[in-house]
């Protein structure tokens, strides 16, 4: 759990926002593109369709009605409740650092707002931030979001971006799993929807709570999404892990998400699905979001790669 | 490896009525003494010599009884002062009594349930039908094995999804007859392999803890040994979470931090004591609602004593909770669940 929240150590990597007029080289078929030319295709290779990881700003601007943002508990920060250092090094001070890198708020931003006139309530994991690590503050920030979702039935998105659990908040941050799943169950029980959106990578302990408890799930191309890290499998088990292992692909083929969806097309995706949601007769509670209980029901109808 | 060939003699349809009380626990072997126990150990020994020695005609008595004085003070003393990292130790101690010794001493008329119904039974989780003192109850937990052969069965007590699943369906079965469900938590971790991955491992917890957070009947967990993250988690979202005083419930290892934060190994001690992961820290941080004191020198030096402390405490928690409306039930685990976290608000 929390393997990737380690390059929250070195933030270098991850701020993508190179300065304009550099060419970016596409980590899978090498060929150079001109920075600018990335941003206006949404950071996707136009040759190989290889997503780049997108900056939390944009993602938002990407997904939500212009303009249309309220965003909520900016003001929520993270405290050190275990004393936490290592080597000397403050978790506050990382915490800090981190905010000064990529604004408050810590690893999560959540907003009302709509998508194609739609109301959502709709939150985002900030992977620049400490990798994306749930602490106590994204745990209160998902509970709040889902809470809201469910006084106004509007309904709730949660786009996953997180190496999992802040190992710094040691049991406090396991203990966001259950507060965020428990939320999240009464969205489920209410029949308000919930549609679950991974992005690369989603692993650890936020897999293993609300990225995999949508209604729907859907990811993006080639995203790493898994409970456990690809090394600490591979320590366990003593051999390499086939290609393509833990990504988007591999789990809708295995059933655990309902659609991968290219970038360009995910907002339409949202829209139409959100569409099909607000169809459905929220208040009468019968015929809406599937049965009474919480179980291992398949999800409905998926058909693999879709477009909207 | 075979799921129908279980190594307890606890087998499904064979209603057990009256277990038999267990034998004393062997002897510890030389192998499974921590260093920390061993002068107390040691000077045991010196004692069952002595009383070896003692017949009609020679009397140590007195010596015997300073000797069992000594004892008895050189524990006290070593177990007054436990390092985070000995607690480590404890909670995985080889002799430490697993779930299942405490559901023969505390359980009747137990039947042991299998199965996900979708894929295979995980003997690394026991689920069961059973009676505890007055209620039927559902009883669900961790199993780690007691030798090599036991723990290729038992998968080390690290469940795969199969495991969750199986836990999942029970709860919701036992909430729909309204019988409480008692969980013993003792694992290092969700099993982090291959087909656990390609079956949803992420995805077994998760609904694991979503349908514990719905369910209206009582819960309670006992963390008897290893809490370990997510996989620990998917078996604590309860009403109450009691943890024994020489059991451990972290996100991580002390291992895997060390070799995460600080990339050495020879942090552990360190990674253990800064993840504030005992059961006296975690009353603290307000996820353990209570400790249950283990036998002088650890669970694993007196069973009996400890189960008997174990029935106390589940008992007295039951009979709070089973008097509480099936919606007051729900809506107070979601507050107690709501409120676990520290954050500064700088707008207040």
């Amino acid at each position: 759990m929390a393997w990737w929240s380690r390059t929250g150590g070195l933030q270098t990597e991850s701020k993508k926002s190179v300065p304009k007029g550099i060419w970016a080289k596409c980590e899978r078929c090498s060929t150079t593109i001109y920075d600018g030319d990335l941003d206006t295709n949404l950071r996707v290779c136009k040759s190989c369709g290889h997503h780049f990881r997108m900056p939390t700003d944009g993602r938002i601007e990407m997904i939500i009605d212009p303009g249309v943002w309220q965003e909520h508990d900016t003001t929520l920060e993270s405290a050190d409740p275990l004393g936490f250092r290592v080597d000397g090094k403050r978790y506050s001070d990382s915490i800090k650092s981190a905010a000064k890198k990529v604004g408050p708020g810590d690893a999560y931003r959540a907003g009302t707002s709509a998508i194609g006139g739609i109301p959502v309530e709709v939150g985002f994991f900030v992977f620049e931030f400490m990798g994306g690590s749930m602490g106590s503050v994204v745990g209160e920030k998902i509970a709040r979001q889902f809470e809201r979702a469910l006084a106004s039935r509007r309904p709730a998105i949660v786009f996953s971006a997180s190496g999992g659990a802040r190992m710094q908040e040691g049991v406090l941050s396991l203990m966001q799993m259950a507060k965020t799943s428990a939320a999240r169950s009464r969205l489920r029980e209410a029949h308000v929807p919930y549609i679950s959106v991974l992005l690369h990578p989603t692993t650890g302990g936020v897999a293993a709570s609300i990225a995999m408890l949508g209604d729907i799930i859907i990811a993006e191309p080639d995203a790493l999404i898994g409970f456990a890290g690809p090394r600490v499998i591979e320590q366990t088990i003593r051999q390499q892990l086939p290609p393509g292992f833990q990504r988007s692909e591999f789990l809708l083929e295995h059933g655990m998400v309902d659609m991968v969806v290219p970038r360009g097309d995910l907002r339409a995706t949202l829209e139409r699905s959100l569409r099909w949601f607000a169809g459905a007769p929220g208040e009468s509670g019968h015929a809406a979001a599937g049965s009474n209980g919480v179980g291992t029901d398949p999800a409905p109808g998926a058909n693999g790669t879709g477009h909207a | 490896m075979s799921t129908e060939t279980l190594d307890t003699p606890i087998v499904a349809a064979t209603p057990v009525v009256a277990e038999p009380p267990p034998p004393r626990p062997e002897p510890l072997s030389d192998r499974m003494i921590l260093e920390f126990e061993r002068p107390v150990v040691e000077l045991e020994r010196k004692l069952d010599e002595l009383r070896a020695l003692s017949s009609e005609t020679v009397d140590f008595s007195n010596e015997i009884r300073r000797l069992e004085q000594k004892a008895r003070k050189l524990q006290k003393e070593v177990f007054a002062d436990l390092t985070p990292q000995q607690k480590v130790q404890l909670s995985r101690h080889p002799g430490r009594p697993y779930m299942l010794d405490y559901a023969r001493l505390l359980c009747e008329d137990w039947f042991e349930l299998h199965g996900d119904r979708s894929f295979r039974d995980d003997p690394a989780i026991v689920g069961a039908m059973a009676r505890f003192d007055e209620w039927e109850v559902l009883v669900l937990g961790h199993q780690k094995g007691r030798n090599t052969k036991e723990n290729l069965h038992r998968n080390f007590g690290m469940a795969r999804p199969e495991g969750y699943r199986k836990a999942t369906r029970l709860m919701r079965m036992a909430a729909r007859f309204g019988r409480p469900i008692l969980c013993f938590i003792d694992t290092p971790g969700a099993y982090p392999g291959l087909g656990a991955e390609e079956r949803g491992q992420a995805e077994a917890i998760a609904k694991a803890l979503q349908v514990m957070a719905s369910l209206d009947v009582p819960i309670i967990s006992v963390v008897i040994g290893e809490g370990g993250s997510g996989g620990a988690l998917a078996l604590g979202v309860a009403d109450r979470v009691l943890m024994l005083e020489y059991s451990i419930y972290s996100v991580i290892s002390p291992e895997g931090c060390a070799s995460i934060l600080w990339r050495a190994p020879s942090k552990v001690p360190e990674a253990a004591a800064q993840l504030k992961l005992t059961a006296q820290d975690l009353v603290g941080l307000k996820v353990c609602d209570e400790i249950i004191p283990e036998a002088p020198g650890g669970a694993h030096r007196d069973l009996a004593v400890t189960a008997a402390k174990v029935r106390m405490a589940i008992k007295r928690h039951l009979r709070e909770l089973s008097a509480l409306p099936p919606a007051e039930l729900v809506e107070r685990r979601y507050q107690k669940f709501r409120a676990i976290g520290a954050f500064i608000d700088t707008a207040t």
